[in-house]
C-alpha cells in the first residue's frame, strides 16, 4: 500500500449572510499547505448545510468563519446539529470578529478555539493538529 | 468482526466513517469490503470528467437534481487533486452542490486524489463499491479536472460522460487520442456561450473520423464497428438519439451473438447553471444503460474491469508473499547489483522468481 497515512480532514465553512470570504480562503490555503485535506463549502451556508457536510465528509475538525456578528446564534445551532449527528467529539474552531465578552460563553458551549483578525496561521495549524490529536 | 447492517440500511454516519477508513487503507476497510462486495452490482455508475472549469460540479449538481426528480437516489464522489508537495488539498466541489443538501436521498463525498495521476484516487473504486452496496440507485463520480490522458474513470464507471466547454480548442484537439475516446456521452456545457455550436460541430466531426473498424479498447472493451454502419443503413431505436444508437444487421459476419448493438456517443448540450438540457441528458444516460444491458457490453466491461482489479491485487499479494519468503535483504542486495549495472532489472526479477520457486 503506497499511502496508508491518514490525513487531517477539515471543513471550512462560512455560515450566515456576510459575503467576505478572504479570511476563510487564506485559512483553507494555509491548512492545505500544512498537508491537510480541506473541504471548502463556500458562502452563505445554513447551520444545517454545515452539519450535513461535516457528517458526510467525516471531518476531523470544523472551522467556521463568521464576520456578520451572528456567531452567538449560528454556533450553538451548528454544535447542536453536530451532536445530534453523533459528532460531539469533533473540535470546532471559530474565526472572525468576536467580541471578548463572547469568548467565555463560546468556550462553555463547546467551541475549541477562537481566532480573530491578525491571528498567525502557524498558530492556527498548531491548534488544529493538537485538537485532532486529543479528540 | 465487521457488521455490514448499518451500511446496508443507510446509516450515513457509518457510511462516512467507512469511506474514511477505505481512504486511509485502515484494517477495518479490509474487513468491510469482502462483507459488502456481494451487495454491489446494482447501481448505475456514471463517471463525469472533463477539463478544469468546464462545469463538472455544476453539471453534477443539476444532474443529481434531475435524477432525484425522477425518483432515484444519488451518491456523489467528487475528486480534487492533492498537492504533490505537501499532500494537502482543497476540495471545493461542494460549493457548486448546495442545492442538494437536506435530501436524505443524496450523499456527497469529496476525495483528494492522494498522488494518483489517472483522475481518480486509489481508493475511489472501493468507495464506489460501498456506496453501491449502501443501495444508491446512481453513483456519480466526478474526476479531477482532466486534460487528455486521465482516463481511469472509464474503467471505474458503466457510463462515462465527457464534458467540454466552448472555446477550449480546435477540431484537431477533438481528434486526439485519450479523453474523448473513452466518452460514452459527450456534453458541451455552457452551451449558451459563443462558440458552443462550433464545439458541437467539431466533436461530432471527430466522432465521424475517429471510429475505425473493429476498435477494441483492451481496458474497457469499447466495441464499435464503423464500416458496417455505412454499409447497412440502420433503423433508429430512440427518437432523441436517432443518429447515434444503431443496430447491426443480424447476419453480420464475425459478430458474436450478443453483439447486436453498437453505440456512437451522442453529443449533447447543457447549460448547467440554468438547468437546461438535463431531461435530454437523463434520457441519454438511461439509453446507454439499456444499451449496456441488452448488447452484452455490460458483461464485457465487468470482465475487463475485474480482470484489471484482480490482477492488480494479485500482484500486490504475490509481491508481498515473495518478500516474506526471500526476506528484505535479498531485495536490497539485488537492487544494489542493479544499480551497479551488474544485472538488469528483468534478469534480476527472473532470478528472484527462480529462488522463490526453490525455497
Amino acid at each position: 500500500m503506497a499511502d496508508t497515512q491518514s490525513k487531517i480532514r477539515v471543513l471550512v465553512a462560512k455560515p450566515g449572510l456576510d459575503g467576505h470570504d478572504r479570511g476563510a480562503k487564506i485559512i483553507a490555503r494555509a491548512l492545505r499547505d500544512a498537508g491537510m485535506e480541506v473541504i471548502y463549502t463556500g458562502l452563505r451556508q445554513t447551520p444545517e448545510m454545515v452539519a450535513e457536510a461535516a457528517l458526510q465528509e467525516d471531518v476531523d475538525v470544523v472551522g467556521l468563519s463568521i464576520l456578520s456578528g451572528a456567531h452567538m446564534a449560528l454556533v450553538p445551532k451548528i454544535l447542536e446539529l453536530m451532536r445530534a449527528n453523533g459528532q460531539s467529539d469533533v473540535p470546532l474552531f471559530l474565526g472572525g470578529i468576536v467580541p471578548d465578552e463572547d469568548l467565555a460563553p463560546l468556550k462553555a458551549m463547546g467551541v475549541t478555539g477562537v481566532f480573530g483578525p491578525g491571528a498567525n496561521t502557524e498558530a492556527i495549524i498548531q491548534a488544529v493538529r493538537e485538537a485532532v490529536k486529543s479528540a | 468482526m465487521f457488521d455490514p447492517t448499518p451500511i446496508l440500511t443507510g446509516d450515513r454516519r457509518a457510511l462516512a466513517r467507512l469511506i474514511t477508513k477505505i481512504e486511509n487503507a485502515a484494517p477495518e476497510a479490509a474487513e468491510a469490503l469482502p462483507a459488502l462486495f456481494p451487495h454491489t452490482g446494482r447501481a448505475h455508475l456514471i463517471g463525469i470528467t472533463g477539463p478544469p472549469g468546464s462545469g463538472k460540479s455544476s453539471l453534477v449538481n443539476e444532474l443529481a437534481k434531475t435524477l432525484r426528480q425522477a425518483g432515484r437516489t444519488v451518491a456523489i464522489v467528487a475528486v480534487d487533486p492533492s498537492s504533490p508537495f505537501t499532500g494537502g488539498a482543497i476540495l471545493g466541489d461542494r460549493i457548486r452542490m448546495r442545492d442538494l443538501y437536506g435530501d436524505p436521498g443524496v450523499f456527497v463525498r469529496s476525495m483528494a486524489s492522494r498522488g494518483s495521476l489517472g483522475g481518480l484516487a486509489r481508493a475511489t473504486a472501493d468507495v464506489v463499491k460501498v456506496l453501491d452496496a449502501a443501495g444508491f440507485d446512481v453513483v456519480l463520480v466526478e474526476t479531477v479536472g482532466a486534460g487528455q490522458a486521465e482516463v481511469d474513470i472509464a474503467r471505474a464507471a458503466h457510463t462515462t460522460v465527457v464534458i467540454e466547454a466552448p472555446g477550449l480548442g480546435d477540431d484537431v484537439q477533438a481528434i486526439k487520442a485519450g479523453l474523448l475516446e473513452v466518452a460514452d456521452l459527450l456534453v458541451v456545457n455552457k452551451a449558451d456561450q459563443p462558440g458552443a455550436e462550433s464545439a458541437v460541430r467539431a466533436l461530432k466531426a471527430s466522432l465521424e473520423l475517429a471510429h475505425p473498424t473493429r476498435r477494441l479498447w483492451e481496458d474497457n472493451g469499447h466495441h464499435r464497428d464503423r464500416d458496417r454502419d455505412d454499409m447497412f443503413p440502420l433503423p433508429p431505436i430512440a427518437p432523441g438519439l436517432k443518429k447515434d444508437f444503431k443496430r447491426l444487421p443480424p447476419t453480420a459476419v464475425e459478430a458474436p451473438a450478443t453483439d447486436v448493438f453498437f453505440w456512437l456517443p451522442p453529443v449533447l448540450q447543457t447549460v448547467a447553471t440554468q438547468g437546461k438540457g438535463f431531461a435530454e441528458l437523463l434520457a441519454a444516460l438511461d439509453q446507454h444503460r439499456a444499451y449496456l444491458q441488452t448488447s452484452g457490453e455490460l458483461q464485457r466491461r465487468e470482465q475487463t474491469r475485474f480482470t484489471h482489479e484482480f490482477e492488480a491485487r494479485l500482484r500486490e499479494v504475490l509481491l508481498a508473499a515473495a518478500r516474506a519468503r526471500l526476506g528484505d535483504q535479498s531485495f536490497a542486495t539485488m537492487l544494489a547489483r542493479i544499480i551497479a549495472r551488474q544485472i538488469d532489472p528483468t534478469s534480476a526479477a527472473r532470478e528472484l522468481l527462480g529462488r522463490v520457486q526453490t525455497v
